[in-house]
Parts: C-alpha cells; sequence; structure tokens
C-alpha cells in the first residue's frame, strides 16, 4: 500500500505553470520530440541521437565544425544600413538593431579565414536567425570580397548558405546581389580557385538561384529544405498538396543538383578529403 | 479601348468625344471645333496623367493588356527574323521565345519573355513566367550567339519565374543561376530592356548585359509588391504602399545606378504609339551596340562584371 493516493486521474497542472526545463540543460528534438541533454546535443553537432534530426545552427557552430583553432574573421567593418527607408509595419533601422542585439553578429553572414586538418579554407557562413539569413548589400559585398581574398591568397572558398532569400527591404538591390556574386564567381573559376556550396536547412529564394547552385560542388546536409520558391508559394499557386520530401536535399540529390548529402558529423573529415584533392602541393607531399 | 483606374478622367473625355461625333455623323450640326477642342483636352489630361504616375500606377501600365509585348518588337524591329525553339534537354518553354533577327542588316540574337495577347494564349504562355527550360534555351541561343559573334538582345516582361512541382524539380534555382554565371562572361554584346514586368530571379534570369535599359513605365524589383504586400504586411491590400516602398519605378532604378537608362514611351505609354515604341526601341538598341562595339572583349566583360559587382549600399564601420 503507497503512502499517497491519487485523487484526480491525469495532469494537473496547467501548461502556463508548467516548468520550463531550463534552456541549457535540455534539447527536445523538433522532430521526434525526444529529449536529449544539452553537453550531448554539442557533443553531437546538434544532431538529434534518436532521430538524426540536424538542428539549425549557426556561423558560429559551423565555424567550430570546420576549422581546427579560431579563425581569422574577415569583412566585419561592413554593416547594412537602411538608405530606401523601407518600412513596412515596422522600420528595416529597427530590425536591423533588434537583428544586431538578438544575435550578436553584425549581419546575416560571417566570413573567416582558417584552416581544416591544417588546409586553408575561406568560409562564408550564414545565420538564420539574423532577419532569415536574408541576403542584402552587405551579404553581396562581403562575398564579393571573399572571392577577391581567395583569389589573392590562393585559398579554397566555401559559402553555407541558410537563408529565406534575397532581404526585400533592400528592394532591387538585394536582387542585383545575385547578379554581383555570380558575375564575381566567374573570376575565381578563371582564377581555377574551388568553390564549394554547402546548402543547408532552409535555402530558398535569390540565394539558391544564384552562388548556392554554382559550386563546383553543392553539397547539403539530410532533409535540408533546399529551392527556388518557396513551398507556401508553390503550394498556393498550384492549388494542391506538396508531394513528400519535395524540395528536401534528398529529393535535389535524386534531380542531380546536389553532388553528395553529407552528416554533420562526417563534414569535417569530407571537407578535409577534398581540399587534399584540390592541393597539389600535399599531394605531392604524400606521393613522395 | 480599355482604361485604368487613374484614367477615370480620359474615360469620361473619350465618352463626350464619342456622343459629339455620333451627333455630327448626324449632319445637322457643325461639331468639327468641338471636336479638335476635346481632342486637345484628351492630349493634355493624358500628358497630365501620365507625367505624374506614381510606383503602383506605372506598375498598372506596365501590365496593361493592350501593351506591346516581345513578339510584336521583333515583328516591328526586323525584317527577317527565325525564331529558335527548345532547350535540346527537356523541351521548348512558351514564356520565353528567342531567334536570330535583324536589325537594318545587322543579325542580333533577340530573347524575351512572352506574355499572351488573349485569354487562351496567356495560358499557352504561361502568363509570362518561364520554367527552367526557358532560361536554358535562352543560354542555349546566347552560346550560339557567343560562336558566331552575334549581339544579344534581350527582353524582359515577367511577373517571375514560374513556382511549380516541375520547376523545383528541374532546377529553376540552377537554371536562373546559370544564366547569371554564363551571361557575366558571355564574349559578345549583351543589352538588356525591361519592357513591362521585371520581377525578382525571372528577370533577372535574362538581365546580365553591358547595358541594362527600362522602358519608361516599367519596373524592377525583388518582389512583386503584392507579394511583398502579403508577405510584410501579411495581407494583399498594401500593395500601393509596397510599391512606394520598394522603390521599383525605372527612374528610381537610373537613380540607383541599377540600370544604365530609360527609353521614353512615346505619348505617354508604350501601348498609345506602339510602332513609334518599337522604332525608339530599335535606334536604341543600335545606338548602344555601336558603343559596346568600340570596346573589346576582354574590357567590355570585365566591365560588365564590374558594373555589377559595384551595386550595394553599406557602411563601413
Amino acid at each position: 500500500m503507497g503512502w499517497f493516493k491519487r485523487l484526480r486521474e491525469g495532469i494537473q497542472t496547467s501548461t502556463r505553470n508548467k516548468m520550463e526545463a531550463p534552456d541549457g540543460l535540455w534539447y527536445k528534438c523538433k522532430s521526434c520530440k525526444e529529449t536529449t541533454r544539452t553537453k550531448e546535443m554539442k557533443e553531437q553537432f546538434w544532431v538529434c541521437p534518436h532521430c538524426d534530426y540536424h538542428v539549425r545552427i549557426g556561423s558560429g557552430a559551423y565555424f567550430e565544425i570546420f576549422f581546427d583553432a579560431e579563425p581569422t574573421y574577415l569583412f566585419e567593418e561592413l554593416q547594412s544600413k537602411d538608405f530606401l527607408k523601407f518600412t513596412d509595419l515596422k522600420g528595416y533601422d529597427e530590425r536591423l538593431e533588434a537583428a544586431q542585439k538578438k544575435t550578436n553578429l553584425t549581419d546575416a553572414i560571417s566570413v573567416a579565414h582558417g584552416k581544416v586538418n591544417k588546409r586553408d579554407l575561406v568560409i562564408c557562413a550564414m545565420d538564420f536567425s539574423f532577419i532569415g539569413g536574408s541576403m542584402g548589400s552587405v551579404m553581396g559585398e562581403r562575398i564579393s570580397r571573399a572571392i577577391d581574398y581567395c583569389i589573392e591568397q590562393n585559398v579554397p572558398l566555401m559559402v553555407i548558405s541558410k537563408s529565406g532569400g534575397a532581404r526585400m527591404m533592400e528592394s532591387a538591390f538585394s536582387l542585383m546581389q545575385m547578379a554581383k556574386t555570380s558575375a564575381k564567381l566567374t573570376r575565381l573559376a578563371k582564377a581555377k580557385i574551388p568553390y564549394f556550396s554547402f546548402l543547408t536547412d532552409p535555402t530558398t529564394g535569390g540565394v539558391t538561384a544564384s552562388f548556392a547552385m554554382l559550386g563546383d560542388m553543392n553539397f547539403s546536409e539530410p532533409g535540408a529544405l533546399i529551392g527556388f520558391a518557396g513551398p507556401r508559394v508553390i503550394k498556393e499557386t498550384i492549388k494542391r498538396d506538396l508531394p513528400e520530401g519535395f524540395q528536401t536535399s534528398e529529393f535535389l540529390l535524386d534531380h542531380g543538383f546536389l553532388d553528395f548529402i553529407v552528416h554533420r558529423r562526417d563534414l569535417k573529415e569530407r571537407m578535409s578529403d577534398i581540399l587534399f584533392m584540390f592541393d597539389k602541393a600535399s599531394q605531392a607531399e604524400e606521393a613522395a | 479601348m480599355i482604361f485604368l483606374e487613374f484614367e477615370k478622367p480620359l474615360e469620361e473625355l473619350y465618352d463626350q468625344l464619342a456622343r459629339i461625333q455620333e451627333i455630327g455623323s448626324k449632319g445637322d450640326v457643325d461639331v468639327s471645333a468641338t471636336v479638335d477642342s476635346l481632342e486637345k483636352k484628351i492630349k493634355q489630361t493624358r500628358r497630365d496623367i501620365y507625367s505624374s504616375l506614381n510606383g503602383w500606377q506605372r506598375v498598372q501600365v506596365s501590365r496593361h493588356p493592350e501593351r506591346p509585348y516581345t513578339q510584336y518588337y521583333i515583328e516591328n524591329m526586323c525584317r527577317k527574323f527565325v525564331e529558335l525553339h527548345g532547350d535540346r534537354a527537356y523541351g521548348d518553354d512558351k514564356a520565353i521565345i528567342g531567334g536570330l533577327g535583324t536589325l537594318d542588316g545587322q543579325t542580333v540574337m533577340l530573347i524575351g519573355h512572352q506574355k499572351g495577347i488573349n485569354t487562351k494564349m496567356r495560358q499557352y504562355r504561361n502568363f509570362g513566367m518561364a520554367n527552367p527550360e526557358g532560361y536554358r534555351k535562352a543560354l542555349r541561343l546566347m552560346k550560339t550567339a557567343e560562336r558566331f559573334d552575334i549581339p544579344v538582345v534581350c527582353l524582359i516582361d515577367t511577373p517571375g519565374a514560374y513556382p511549380g512541382i516541375e520547376a523545383e524539380e528541374r532546377g529553376q534555382a540552377e537554371a536562373i543561376a546559370r544564366n547569371l554565371f554564363e551571361m557575366a562572361q558571355l564574349k559578345v554584346p549583351i543589352i538588356c530592356i525591361v519592357i513591362g514586368e521585371g520581377a525578382s530571379g525571372g528577370a533577372l534570369g535574362i538581365g546580365i548585359g553591358d547595358r541594362v535599359l527600362m522602358l519608361e513605365n516599367t519596373w524592377y524589383s525583388v518582389i512583386s509588391p503584392e507579394s511583398c504586400s502579403s508577405i510584410l504586411w501579411r495581407s494583399w491590400e498594401h500593395k500601393e504602399k509596397a510599391a512606394e516602398a520598394l522603390q521599383l519605378t525605372a527612374n528610381h532604378m537610373l537613380e540607383f545606378g541599377i540600370v544604365d537608362g530609360i527609353i521614353k514611351e512615346p505619348g505617354g505609354a508604350a501601348h498609345l504609339q506602339p510602332e513609334e515604341m518599337a522604332k525608339q526601341l530599335k535606334r536604341r538598341i543600335k545606338k548602344e551596340l555601336a558603343e559596346i562595339k568600340e570596346m573589346d572583349v576582354d574590357t567590355m566583360i570585365d566591365a560588365r562584371i564590374e558594373k555589377f559587382a559595384a551595386i550595394g549600399e553599406f557602411q563601413e564601420a
């Protein structure tokens, strides 16, 4: 006979009064709803150990995954400005300020030069938390300068895309960043410097329709949303449901637009192998 | 005649004119003086209306059902034209047309979005919204032109690239991206002209050139005012506000340095004097081509890349 007896069936605590698990301790998977210790999630590179769901992570986390040590950040001095005085429900300048405060980032893309198993690589990585990873003038300029830098220093370039597309608040200027980055990539190609496009969840719109699809290799993580038009727009246009698995990285691989899909825990080794294969000096060393 | 909402004063004048002319046709009264003054008034009213259009009104003019489309310009500018079909990989997109034509004896490769002129044709042309094979056809034609040293002329008029299941399957994003990349380094002169709607990646997909020009009543934007309204204002009602906020008119684009020039529309709007419009378009294309041809190929490509690389507004803290 127990000491306590349940008088009423079911859970009585209302959702509002329920204790939130402290942010730092447990992580609840968006996909399978299982909880995992945050410490373990970090060790697993933010991949759910129960269902393999790849949690969206930011530029800093990817730099940590790829680079051997703290990289050198580049072009941080470039900042967005509200040159059109664009105001919808909120002013663009307010949005910028709020995003910078929230994320502690200067814009939706960060550029860093570091080493991947001792080989040089420049990575431009996006943050979805900064106005949806949207592409404005700063993103275009940072990528453009990264291209110049890579040509100058003879270092391969990787862009990690994670973006809803162009930043509407910069109107045609954001559209033209597609032209700008793609045009500049012709120079990188001419200089025979490899360009790797890593498309992560989610990559859509103008980002997909420009530099993200132009890699010497295009690759992704499992289960990422990648497309030109967003699923909602397509659904509204064709007025029927979208097939299962539509616009996932597996779908893109199947249709011939990705070279491979790689699990996050294998990212660094895969990249390291590829960098070796493009690095004639290292190959000569190993052959000798 | 079709009148847009802001053309109401014009519609009334035309009604009056019709009534007077009817009276005149019965032969009892001499109405010629009244007709003359009415016609003058119509001209003046039209000039007044069209000289002060706001962003949303220009969007409406750019979509005017009587506005000339790519095919009209080709037929009126070229004595000879051979349409070329297909991307050689999947099919022939009806929303982008292209082919070899002659401008006063000079061969050019003409490529452009094509909208339909009636309900049936609008569907056939998919409302000027191209699929990946459209962009790939365009690129194939440009590559052909490059091989034979023939300049390329692109006429832009689209509400956007088609957002459909098949478009995604066949790589809409890749097709547009590839065009941006290849057009940036094409070894022949490219002139792009927005003749109607310049919406987003669908427009830009044939929009990289040594010269990018716009007709007076056209717009160029990252998104249509309607879609912008629905995303940022969460309703379709704010399209006028969105059009203002996007600053999408030809004047804005020229001021921003995003395009290189504006071509005036005779009589206020292209659909009023389409033949004259085609004449002026041809004259301008020939003039720009002559200028670009002065450059050697490498200088031309460098200038083209630098032109687009210079676009962007930011601060250096």
